[in-house]
C-alpha cells in the first residue's frame, strides 16, 4: 500500500523545463548558450525524477497538491511507481535526444532551431505532466498541451507536405482531445470522482453499466489516437515528415507513450480489472489491441521509407502495451509496462540512426540502403541491435517484456495472445532484418568520402543500443524498472477494484 | 330578449380593446415600412411609425374613465385619485419620445452620409453600389 | 472618503455622463485633452468597478436610491455580485480599449476632425453600459439602453466608407429590439403596475399565468436577443464589425452583447426565477435550442471568412450562442458557465480584436489571406498573444476558455442535454480549423520576400492591453476556481433554482 507525503519535486521535475523556454528564446541569436539551457534543463529535469525513486520503491509516494482548478479538482501532481517509471523513461531520452539534437539541426543547417528547441522543452514539461498527473482534470490538462506543443515540431520543416501533416495531426489529436474532455466531465458530473486509485474507483459508484461503457468508448477514443489504436493511427505514418529527432522522441516515446500510458491510467485506476472484467471492456480493448499488431506489422512491410516503416512498428508495438493491459493479468500488465520502456529505447536507437543515415547520405528509402553498413559500422550495428530487441530476441530488453506479456497471457489464459506475441515477433524480424542484411551484405553505390556520422549522432544511439542490452541481461538496472513496473501493476491488482 | 349586436363574443372582442387594434395596426404598418420598402427613408419612417405605435399602447394605459388631465384642479381636489389620470406612463413617453427624435435625428444624419458618399438611398441600388466601391479600409 | 464608499453604486454613471458632454468642450483648448479625458475617467471607473465588487461581496447586494427617493417611486440602483462582477468586466476591458484606441484613431479615422468626438462618444457609449447594468429600474435600464445603443451607432459609423451603411442596418434593427424590449415592458407594466425590478419581482407571483405578462417576457426576450446577437437575430453582426473602425469592434464585440447577455440573465433568473421560465413557460429551452444552432452557424460561417475581423465577428456570433447555451440550460452549472463565459469571451475577443487592430495598423491590412510569416517575424508579441488567444478561444487548457466549456459541459451532463453537450464540443474541433488556418499562415506560411522583415512591432500603447489581456487569459483560466467560488458562486446561489 502506498503512503503520500507533500513534496514539490514532482512541480519542479514539470516546470524545470518550462522555465528553460523563456531563456531558450531569449538566446536565439547564440546557439551555444542556448543548446546549454536544453541540456541543462534535461538533466535537471531526470535528476528531480531521479530523486524521486528511491522513496517510491519503499512505498512512498510524493504528492503535489496545488491550487483548484475548478471546485473540488486540484491541480495534483503524484508520483506513483507508474508515473516515476514514465517520467523516468521521457525525462533521461530527453537528454540523449537533445544531444542527439544538436548534432542533427547543426549537420543539416536547419532553419527556427529556437523554436524547435523551446518546443521540445514544452513538450517534454508536458509529458512529465502527463505521467504524474494525479487526477482526470490534470491528465487532461497536460495532454491538450501536449498536443499544441507537438505542432510546431510536426510542422518544422514547413512544406506543403509538413503543414499537411500537421493538420491532419491536429484533426486526429484536438478531436480525441475533446472525446477525453467529454469523458472527464462525464465521469465527474456521474461520478464526483476524478483521482486516480490503483485498481479503479468507478466501479465504487452507482453508475448504470449502460454509462459505464459510454465512458469506456470516450476514454479509449480519446486516448486511443495518441497511443495508434487502429484504425485511429493515421496520423503516425504522416507525422514521419517531421524531422527526425522528433519522430524519435515524440512519436515513439513521448506523444504516444502519453496515449497508451492514458489507456494503463484509465483501464487500472479509473476502470479497475474487475470493471473491466464484469462489463466485457477488456475485451474491447483486446480486440483493438490485437488486431493492430497483426495490421501493424503486415503493413509495415510495404514501406519503402525507413521511418514510416519504424512508425508501423510503434504503431504495432504499442498495442503490446494496450494488449498488456486488456488482459487483467499481473504479469501481463508489469510486462507491458516494461515494454513501454524497453520499446522506447530500442525505437529511438532505431530511429537515431535513420536520423544518421539521412544526416550523413541523405538517404531515406530502405531501396537506397545498400551497402551502408560498410561505411557506418557503428550505426547499422546499433540498428542491428535495436531490430533484434523488437523481434524479441534474448539477450535484449524486448525479449524481458515479451516474456512477461506471454506469461501474463498464460496467466489470463488467453493464449491466442501469446501465439499472437510471437507470430509479431517474426513479422519484426521479418521487416526489419532484410535491412540489416542490405546494409552489411549487399554493395550500394555510395559516395566516395562517406563515413561514420558524427559523434553527435552516433554516441547517443550506441549509448541506446547498449542500454537496451543491458536492460535486457539486468532489467533493473540503473533505474529498478522492472521493479517499478512490477509495483505498479500489483497496485493495480491489489487495489479496491481487483 | 334577444342579444343585441354589442353583446356578442366578437364584437366585444374587436370594438372593446379598439384602443390595442390601433395600436396593432400601427405597428404592422411601420413594421411592413421597415421590413419590406426598399428606399432608406421609408424605412425609417416606419420605424418612427412603430415607435408611435408603442407610446400610444403606453398612453392608452393611463387613461381612466371620466378622467381629466393630471393637472390638479381646483374644482376636483387632490383627494380622489380616480378623477385624474396616471401622469406616470405620460413622463415615461416623454423620454420615449426623446429618445426617438435622437435616434431619428442620428439616422438621418447616416443618411445624408450615405446619400453623399453612394448617391442613392435604395437599399438593392445601395448594395450594388458597394460592392463596386473597392475600399474597404 | 466615506462620499465616494456611499454613493460608489450610482458615481460611475455620474462621472462618465458630464464627462462624455465635457471632452468637446475641453478639446477645444486642447486636442489631446480629448483621449486623456476619456482615459482618466474609464480608470477611475475601473477603481470604482472593483470598490462596488468589494462591496457587493463582504455586504451583500446593495440598492442605491438616486437622489434619495424611495423605490418603488423613486429610481434605485442594485449592486449584487452579478452587476458588480460584470460591471468591472466592461469597464476593465474598456479602459483596455481605449489606451490601444490612440493609434488606431489615428489611422483608421482619416479626417482629424472626429477623433474628438470619437472619444466622447466612447465615453458616452460606456456611460450608457454602465447604467443599464447598475440599474434596478425597467425604464431607467431602456433609457441607457438607447444612449448606449445611439452611441453604438456612431461609434460604428465613424469608420470606412461603407460603415454608415452597416450603422444604418444595425440602428434600424437595433431600434426594433429596443422597441420590443419597450412593448415587453408596457405589458408588464400594465399588469404589475411597478418597473423597479425588485417590485416586480415581488408582485410576479399573483399575475405570472397571464398571458400578457407571458407576451411581455417574450418580447423583452426577443428585443434582448437581438441586442446580444442571439441567432437568428444577429444579421446586423457581421457588418457592423467588419466596417467599424478596430477600436470599435473592440468595443462593441466584448463588451456590447455581453451587455444584452446580462439583462436576460436578471430578467429570466433574478426575476421571474429559474423555475418559471423553464419549467412553466419553457423560454430557456427555446434560447438554448437557438443558441445552439447559432454556435454552429456562428462557427461554420467563420470558417468561410477570408477576413480577419469578419471572422472574428462570425466567431463572437457563435460565442454569444455559448452564453445563450449557459441560460438555455437553467441549472446552477449551465449558469455559472455563462457567467464565466461573459468575462473570458469580452477577455478573448478583446485581445484578437486589438490584435487585429494592431495588424491593420502595422500591415495596412487584416486579409487572411495576406498574412504570411512575416507577420511572425515583424510582430513577434502580436502574433504570439494572437495565438494565446486564438488557443483561449478552441478551449485548451489552462487558459480561459477552456473553463468555461467545462463548466457548461458539466451543467449539459447534468441535465442529460447530450445535444448540447455534442454542440460545445463540435464547435471547439470548428474553431480550431477557422484559428489554425490563421496561426498556420502568421507562423508557419513562406514569406512572400525573403529578405528579413524589419522589427516593425506595435507601438506601446498598441502592445501593452494586448498582452495584459494575454496574460489575463492565463491567469483567469489558472485562478478561474476562485472567480466561480468567490464570485460566481455567490451570484449562482442567490438565484432561483
Amino acid at each position: 500500500m502506498e503512503t503520500t507525503f507533500p513534496s514539490l519535486i514532482p512541480l519542479l521535475a514539470v516546470s524545470v523545463s518550462l522555465a528553460a523556454v523563456p531563456l531558450i528564446l531569449l538566446s536565439s541569436s547564440r546557439p551555444n548558450l542556448r543548446e546549454f539551457w536544453t541540456l541543462a534543463a534535461a538533466l535537471a529535469k531526470f535528476g528531480l525524477v531521479l530523486a524521486l525513486l528511491p522513496q517510491v520503491l519503499t512505498g512512498r509516494v510524493a504528492e503535489a497538491r496545488l491550487f483548484e482548478l475548478a471546485p473540488g479538482i486540484r491541480l495534483a501532481l503524484k508520483a506513483d511507481p507508474a508515473g516515476v517509471f514514465f517520467a523516468l523513461v521521457a525525462s533521461g531520452l530527453w537528454i540523449l535526444t537533445s544531444v542527439y539534437n544538436i548534432g542533427y539541426m547543426r549537420g543539416l543547417g536547419e532553419r527556427r532551431q529556437t523554436r524547435y528547441y523551446a518546443a521540445f522543452a514544452v513538450c517534454l514539461s508536458a509529458t512529465i505532466g502527463v505521467a504524474f498527473a494525479a487526477n482526470l482534470l490534470t491528465f487532461v490538462l497536460f495532454y491538450e498541451i501536449l498536443t499544441v506543443a507537438t505542432y510546431p515540431l510536426v510542422i518544422h520543416k514547413e512544406t506543403d507536405e509538413a503543414v499537411r501533416a500537421g493538420r491532419k495531426y491536429l484533426v486526429y489529436t484536438l478531436t480525441a482531445g475533446v472525446l477525453l474532455i467529454a469523458a472527464t466531465a462525464l465521469t465527474w458530473q456521474t461520478a464526483g470522482r476524478l483521482e486516480f486509485v490503483p485498481g479503479g474507483f468507478l466501479a465504487a459508484t452507482t453508475l448504470s453499466a449502460r454509462t459505464v461503457k459510454a465512458l469506456f468508448i470516450l476514454f479509449l477514443a480519446g486516448v486511443g489516437v495518441k497511443a495508434s489504436i487502429m484504425p485511429l493511427h493515421g496520423w503516425l505514418p504522416t507525422a514521419m515528415v517531421a524531422p527526425t529527432p522528433v519522430s524519435a522522441l515524440l512519436h515513439a516515446v513521448a506523444v504516444v507513450k502519453s496515449g497508451v500510458f492514458g489507456i494503463i491510467r484509465v483501464t487500472g485506476f479509473v476502470f479497475g480489472p474487475r470493471l473491466m472484467a464484469e462489463l466485457g471492456l477488456n475485451a474491447v480493448l483486446a480486440g483493438f489491441a490485437a488486431a493492430t499488431i497483426l495490421l501493424a506489422s503486415l503493413l509495415a512491410f510495404r514501406e519503402d521509407n525507413l521511418k514510416r516503416r519504424l512508425a508501423y512498428s510503434t504503431v504495432g508495438h504499442l498495442s503490446y502495451i494496450a494488449l498488456g493491459a486488456a488482459l487483467l493479468a499481473p504479469a501481463a500488465l508489469a510486462g507491458g509496462i516494461l515494454h513501454l520502456a524497453f520499446h522506447a529505447t530500442l525505437k529511438i536507437t532505431l530511429f537515431f540512426c535513420a536520423g544518421a543515415i539521412y544526416v550523413n547520405l541523405h538517404k531515406e528509402k530502405i531501396s537506397e540502403m545498400d551497402g551502408i553498413g560498410k561505411v557506418m559500422p557503428w550505426t547499422m550495428g546499433a540498428f542491428t541491435v535495436g531490430a533484434i530487441g523488437l523481434a524479441g530476441i534474448p539477450p535484449l530488453n524486448g525479449f524481458v517484456s515479451k516474456w512477461y506479456l506471454g506469461l501474463g497471457s498464460l496467466q489470463a489464459g488467453r493464449a491466442f495472445a501469446l501465439v499472437l506475441l510471437v507470430l509479431s515477433g517474426l513479422l519484426n524480424a521479418g521487416y526489419f532484418f532484410p535491412i540489416v542484411r542490405r546494409a552489411f551484405f549487399r554493395n550500394g553505390s555510395l559516395p566516395a568520402h562517406a563515413k561514420e556520422a558524427s559523434p553527435a549522432l552516433v554516441i547517443p544511439l550506441l549509448v541506446t543500443a547498449g542500454l537496451s542490452l543491458g536492460l535486457g541481461l539486468y532489467p533493473d538496472l540503473f533505474f529498478r524498472f522492472f521493479r517499478l513496473a512490477s509495483a505498479a501493476a500489483a497496485s493495480v491488482f491489489g487495489g479496491p477494484g481487483s | 330578449m334577444t342579444t343585441s349586436w354589442k353583446d356578442i363574443p366578437v364584437t366585444k372582442f374587436l370594438l372593446g380593446h379598439y384602443g390595442y387594434w390601433f395600436v396593432f395596426i400601427l405597428m404592422t404598418l411601420g413594421f411592413y415600412g421597415m421590413v419590406v420598402k426598399k428606399n432608406l427613408v421609408k424605412k425609417l419612417i416606419g420605424m418612427n411609425i412603430f415607435q408611435v405605435a408603442i407610446i400610444m399602447f403606453y398612453l392608452s394605459s393611463a387613461g381612466k374613465w371620466k378622467a381629466t388631465i393630471p393637472i390638479v384642479d381646483p374644482a376636483i381636489g387632490t383627494a380622489d385619485t380616480a378623477r385624474y389620470i396616471d401622469p406616470l406612463q405620460h413622463c415615461l413617453m416623454l423620454t420615449a419620445i426623446v429618445v426617438g427624435v435622437a435616434t431619428s435625428g442620428v439616422a438621418y444624419a447616416l443618411l445624408i452620409t450615405i446619400y453623399k458618399r453612394f448617391g442613392t438611398l435604395h437599399e438593392d441600388e445601395l448594395i450594388e453600389r458597394m460592392k463596386n466601391d473597392l475600399d474597404m479600409e | 472618503m466615506t462620499w465616494i464608499w456611499n454613493n460608489s453604486p450610482a458615481l460611475p454613471v455620474v462621472l462618465l455622463l458630464p464627462t462624455a458632454i465635457a471632452i468637446p468642450l475641453f478639446a477645444l483648448i486642447e486636442r489631446r485633452l480629448a483621449r486623456w479625458l476619456a482615459l482618466a475617467v474609464s480608470l477611475t471607473t475601473v477603481g470604482l468597478s472593483i470598490l462596488n465588487l468589494v462591496k457587493a461581496l463582504s455586504l451583500g447586494p446593495i440598492h442605491y436610491h438616486m437622489g434619495g427617493w424611495p423605490p418603488p417611486i423613486g429610481i434605485e440602483y442594485v449592486l449584487d455580485p452579478l452587476s458588480a462582477f460584470v460591471l468591472l468586466v466592461i469597464n476593465t476591458i474598456g479602459f483596455l480599449v481605449l489606451v490601444h484606441a490612440k493609434k488606431v484613431v489615428d489611422r483608421e479615422i482619416p479626417e482629424s476632425g472626429k477623433h474628438v468626438p470619437y472619444y466622447a462618444v466612447a465615453v458616452l457609449m460606456l456611460c450608457g453600459f454602465n447604467g443599464i447594468v447598475a440599474t434596478g429600474d425597467f425604464f431607467n435600464l431602456y433609457v441607457w439602453l438607447e444612449i448606449a445603443s445611439l452611441s453604438l451607432y456612431g461609434l460604428i459609423a465613424i469608420g470606412s466608407r461603407k460603415a454608415p451603411v452597416a450603422a444604418i442596418r444595425y440602428l434600424i434593427l437595433g431600434t426594433i429590439g429596443a422597441c420590443f424590449y419597450l412593448l415587453g415592458l408596457g405589458f408588464l407594466f400594465t399588469m404589475t403596475g411597478t418597473l423597479n425590478m425588485a417590485d416586480l419581482k415581488a408582485i410576479l407571483p399573483a399575475v405570472g399565468h397571464e398571458p400578457a405578462v407571458v407576451i411581455g417576457l417574450g418580447l423583452i426576450v426577443v428585443g434582448m436577443g437581438l441586442k446580444m446577437a442571439l441567432f437568428p437575430l444577429h444579421g446586423w453582426l457581421p457588418d457592423s464589425y467588419t466596417y467599424a473602425p478596430s477600436t470599435s469592434s473592440a468595443l462593441i464585440a466584448p463588451i456590447g452583447t455581453k451587455v444584452g447577455a446580462y439583462v436576460l440573465i436578471r430578467v429570466l433568473f433574478f426575476i421571474f426565477g429559474a423555475a418559471y421560465v423553464s419549467r412553466t413557460i419553457p423560454v430557456t429551452t427555446v434560447i438554448g435550442w437557438l443558441a445552439a444552432a447559432g454556435i454552429l452557424y456562428g462557427s461554420i460561417m467563420a470558417m468561410a471568412q477570408t477576413e480577419l475581423k469578419r471572422m472574428l465577428a462570425y466567431s463572437s456570433i457563435a460565442q454569444v450562442g455559448y452564453i445563450g447555451l449557459g441560460i438555455g440550460l437553467a441549472n446552477p452549472l449551465g449558469l455559472i458557465g455563462a457567467v464565466l463565459h461573459v468575462m473570458n469571451h469580452a477577455a478573448m475577443k478583446a485581445l484578437l480584436f486589438l490584435a487585429a487592430g494592431n495588424f491593420r495598423a502595422v500591415l495596412g491590412h487584416s486579409d487572411i489571406s495576406r498574412l504570411d510569416g512575416s507577420t511572425r517575424r515583424r510582430m513577434p508579441w502580436t502574433t504570439a498573444a494572437f495565438a494565446v488567444g486564438a488557443l483561449s478561444m478552441i478551449g485548451i487548457p489552462p487558459l480561459a476558455g477552456f473553463f468555461s466549456k467545462w463548466y457548461l459541459a458539466l451543467g449539459a451532463v447534468a441535465k442529460k442535454q447530450w445535444v448540447f453537450l455534442a454542440v460545445i464540443l463540435l464547435s471547439s474541433l470548428l474553431n480550431a480549423v477557422y484559428f489554425f488556418r490563421v496561426i498556420e499562415r502568421i507562423y508557419f506560411a513562406r514569406a512572400e520576400s525573403t529578405a528579413a522583415a524589419p522589427r516593425t512591432e506595435a507601438s506601446a500603447s498598441m502592445l501593452v492591453p494586448v498582452l495584459v489581456l494575454a496574460a489575463a487569459l492565463i491567469g483567469l483560466g489558472v485562478l478561474n476556481a476562485f472567480i466561480v467560488k468567490g464570485v460566481i458562486g455567490k451570484i449562482v446561489t442567490s438565484a432561483m433554482f
